[in-house]
């Protein structure tokens, strides 16, 4: 902040005086984006700092999700493979069924990232919202 | 070899037992399962034992849990659903003194294998059916019947909810699974870089600070995710305990 003070100091050398109400303007506006220049350094530095660390939030995060997603597309195939051999329409199960693993899949990810809202979250636990776990 | 990550989930036969070809052994998983469930119920017994009005440290910490399970439970499957409590307490109790007894260095962690983690989630969710067609009849077949859906798009929805369900078992299990198996990895794998390292000479010596401080840290985390993991796992048996007691309130 000592900086700051020398600023204006220095930019009024010659000390005009009927001047002075537009300089402060301009000085005001200078030192503003000074600071602000300052916090975005601030803000990025924490951020990197936050980088960092040892965190667990992302792994558990990435685990989670990703479990979700194969989840349900291990079902959506086994259920097609079921329906294949019961039916004997060898490969249409299996492929219809994928293929509606996979949007399985997705609505799980969503839902467990509390992208929407989950109808099942339940009467009494609605405080709780869509991400509980 | 001592500095394998993997070895520490052999399972080793301890008592070995047959039954017309079908492997009963005593094993090492058996063994720590066991060890679980004594000092769960030895420590909870103990320290509810001398039900004092004003609880001693030991019968606060058996408070603090039930009061933690049993709140847990009453906000996610209301009133209703605290008839379930003594299953989910359990289920918690088993799965977070499993974590914490993994966390002891020759230990077995239990959890880490995926039979048992799928046996417990199977449990859940053979619960909820059972549970779900007794209280519900066929009504409970609206939980894969969302409101507000046209009715072309129904049988696609409904089959998509279906796999969605049946899937539920396999993330529960896996999650608690995954988790315990990759942080102990994780840790030994660290641990092992200390050893190799600092066979380099003093420059490997110093070298090695780097992931013992690293080591440190994951188990401290190893320790937040053997709670947070069986918290995860009770969370989510009661939001499915909530479906089995209350399927059309959507």
């Amino acid at each position: 902040m000592t900086g700051d003070k020398k600023g204006p100091g220095s930019g009024k050398s010659g000390a005009k005086v009927v001047k002075k109400t537009a300089t402060s303007e301009s000085e005001l506006a200078r030192r503003l984006r000074k600071l602000d220049a300052k916090l975005d350094g601030k803000t990025a530095e924490r951020r990197e700092a936050e980088k960092g660390r040892p965190d667990n939030a992302g792994f558990a995060m990435a685990l989670r999700l990703s479990t979700e997603f194969v989840a349900a597309i291990l079902v959506g195939a086994g259920l097609g493979w079921g329906v294949d051999q019961l039916l004997g329409i060898a490969p249409w199960g299996m492929i219809i069924l994928l293929l509606l693993g996979f949007c399985a899949g997705v609505l799980n990810v969503l839902r467990s990232a509390g992208k929407i809202s989950d109808p099942r979250a339940g009467a009494a636990g609605k405080e709780d919202g869509p991400d509980t776990d | 070899m001592a500095n394998d990550p993997i070895q520490q989930f052999q399972i080793n036969k301890l008592v070995p037992l047959d039954f017309n070809g079908v492997d009963l052994s005593f094993t090492n998983s058996s063994l720590f399962m066991v060890a679980t469930v004594v000092v769960t119920s030895g420590f909870l017994i103990w320290s509810t034992s001398g039900r004092g009005l004003i609880p001693s440290r030991m019968q606060s910490i058996a408070e603090i849990s039930y009061e933690f399970i049993a709140s847990m439970l009453r906000d996610a499957a209301g009133v209703s659903g605290m008839k379930f409590f003594p299953f989910v307490f359990s289920l918690f109790m088993f799965i977070l003194v499993a974590n914490l007894f993994g966390m002891f260095p020759y230990f077995f962690t239990t959890t880490s294998h995926l039979i048992v983690t799928a046996a417990l989630a199977l449990l859940v969710f053979g619960t909820v059916l059972v549970v779900g067609f007794m209280n519900n009849g066929l009504n409970f077949l609206k939980l894969f019947v969302p409101s507000g859906v046209p009715g072309i798009l129904m049988p696609l929805v409904v089959a998509i909810e279906v796999i969605s369900f049946i899937a539920r078992p396999i993330s529960h299990s896996v999650r608690l699974f995954a988790n315990m198996l990759a942080g102990h990895i994780t840790l030994k794998v660290f641990a092992g870089f200390i050893v190799s390292l600092s066979s380099f000479g003093a420059l490997g010596v110093v070298g090695s600070i780097l992931p013992l401080v690293m080591t440190v840290a994951i188990t401290a985390l190893e320790f937040l995710v053997a709670f947070l993991q069986a918290y995860v796992f009770a969370m989510l048996t009661c939001m499915y305990i909530n479906d089995a007691l209350h399927p059309t309130e959507h």
